[in-house]
């Protein structure tokens, strides 16, 4: 049933993405015009490839958390709040690009199928809203798929995808804007320093 | 049991063994009655006889009702000044809390106050986005979301204290509801984020309308498989359809209603549209009840207020039973 599921999202985003593409669709008006909207937009294009390649991503995060672990000694001499700035912009860069993330500085990304819930326009962080409509397309911007469908398609393709099932707390709106990188590091390292950035 | 007992607060008395609220609706549920809860629209007026008027209808059918908080993104009287006006008649309420108008320091101050005039049980809710409302131009709030709210809820009757950490001298004592919605997409995941909120503190749930029991069933095969329907009360949403238009308007306007086209068509059939409306609605509680986890029934009656006795009556869901009612 699982496996029905998400083929039916892949098949339906990628006629969908088909039909915004070509051009006689467009013309003969098979698109309607709000899909032509955030469908053909690369952001939201590359945010959509990016959940189909949770698993990929789900891989290269756990490397490149290694690698920054790693590097915690060199990290905490430069130190850290002298980092924080580039790093951040860094991370709005390489993660606005590929999973259009919104910042929020407390990242879930790997327990919400590599999708960023805060695209959602209810920010909803535990799962989809009641106001889904039946294509699996948002309540609020009908012509976007439902962040948090395509966040579980994500997770069933990761290979902890069960982390979905974890309840995330309120979010600190603090943090907005900060690196979550560099806190996720200081936590799995036990850095004394580790405290909210924008204290 | 007097009305005066029924109205004043006393926050001393030691509550029943189990129970967390001092509120009938979990009385009810728990003492395994099949529970019937229903909904009342706020009025668009300041005259408390206009709240009045709309509670008298349900009067010995219901067990608990339902205040909204501004139900589709539409501006009404406030759930909490329901909720105070029921309350000083004696009525069991379920507040619903949305997330959609106010932060988290608004709502928490709100649960307090109503915990104060005496409200027991509490329905936390996203809530609707504000485009299909009365007002789209309004700023979405959205700082918590319904899971995010039940765990601060949570945190303030057995924790006593603020999701800030500072301490409350009294916490409320409460009857912690959420929401579910297993008729739209995605499907499979709505047993989990079932599990969810029972998890951050979901006691009861009340469900979006049901019109499609095949997809209900599947549903609630999921949710007895992941044993949720012994950690939580479920009371499945219902109600009449005046017409097979405006079943028709519903499901494209409304967000989260699922109308199945077998039920639409049924009803442009018939030759009494309004009185199949009903059938329907009654035939899907009786339905309901056999459903093996469902504890009750919340009855969404939107304009057809005056039917809601009529229904519950006819359904014989109460088996014989008489809430409480003022009069």
């Amino acid at each position: 049933m699982q496996l029905v599921t998400q083929n039916t999202i892949c098949q339906s985003a990628r006629v969908a993405r088909q039909r915004a593409n070509c051009r006689k669709c467009v013309k003969s008006g098979r698109v309607s015009a709000s899909l032509k909207g955030i469908e053909t937009t690369p952001v939201y294009r590359v945010r959509r490839w990016a959940a189909r390649h949770a698993r990929f991503f789900e891989s290269f995060y756990v490397a490149f958390e290694a690698v920054l672990i790693f590097l915690h000694p060199l990290l905490r001499r430069i130190g850290y709040r002298r980092l924080e700035r580039p790093v951040a912009a860094m991370e709005k860069l390489a993660k606005g690009f590929l999973f259009d993330t919104q910042m929020c500085g407390s990242c879930t990304l790997s327990a919400t199928g590599m999708v960023c819930p805060m695209n959602c326009p209810k920010t909803m962080r535990n799962g989809p809203c009641g106001g889904v409509r039946s294509n699996g397309h948002c309540e609020v911007k009908p012509e976007m798929k439902c962040v948090w469908a395509d966040a579980y398609a994500g997770s069933l393709l990761m290979r902890h995808g069960d982390r979905i099932r974890e309840w995330q707390p309120p979010v600190d709106h603090r943090l907005k804007g900060s690196s979550s990188w560099l806190r996720e590091i200081r936590r799995k390292t036990g850095d004394a320093e580790t405290g909210d950035v924008a204290e | 049991m007097t009305e005066q007992d029924r109205t004043t607060v006393d926050v001393t008395t030691p509550l029943e063994p189990g129970h967390s609220s001092p509120g009938f609706l979990e009385k009810h549920l728990r003492a395994g009655d099949f529970t019937v809860t229903a909904e009342l629209s706020p009025p668009d007026s300041a005259n408390p006889e206009e709240v009045f008027r709309r509670a008298r209808i349900f009067d010995g059918y219901v067990d608990a009702i339902n205040a909204t908080d501004g139900s589709g993104a539409n501006c009404h009287m406030s759930s909490v000044a329901v909720c105070a006006l029921l309350r000083s008649a004696g009525y069991s309420v379920v507040m619903q809390v949305s997330c959609r108008d106010r932060n988290r320091i608004a709502i928490q101050g709100d649960v307090l106050g109503a915990a104060a005039i005496g409200v027991a049980s509490v329905l936390c809710l996203t809530g609707d986005g504000v485009q299909s409302g009365d007002h789209p131009q309004a700023k979405p709030v959205f700082d918590l979301d319904s899971i995010s709210l039940l765990s601060i809820l949570r945190q303030m009757r057995d924790g006593s204290q603020f999701q800030s950490g500072r301490k409350i001298t009294c916490a409320p004592r409460l009857f912690l509801g959420a929401a579910a919605n297993p008729f739209v997409p995605p499907y499979d995941f709505r047993p989990l984020r079932l599990a969810k909120k029972i998890e951050a503190g979901a006691q009861f749930i009340q469900t979006q309308y049901c019109f499609d029991i095949d997809r209900f069933e599947q549903f609630m095969t999921s949710v007895r498989e992941l044993g949720l329907h012994e950690k939580a009360f479920i009371l499945v949403g219902v109600g009449p359809l005046a017409s097979a238009r405006a079943a028709d308007w519903i499901r494209k306007n409304v967000p989260g209603v699922h109308i199945p086209d077998v039920v639409v068509n049924r009803l442009a059939k018939s030759e009494n549209q309004k009185e199949e409306g009903k059938r329907i609605c009654i035939e899907m509680m009786q339905q309901i009840r056999e459903i093996e986890g469902v504890s009750g029934v919340h009855v969404m009656a939107y304009r057809q207020e005056e039917l809601v006795a009529e229904i519950i009556e006819q359904s014989g869901v109460l088996g014989g039973r008489t809430p409480w009612s003022p009069r």
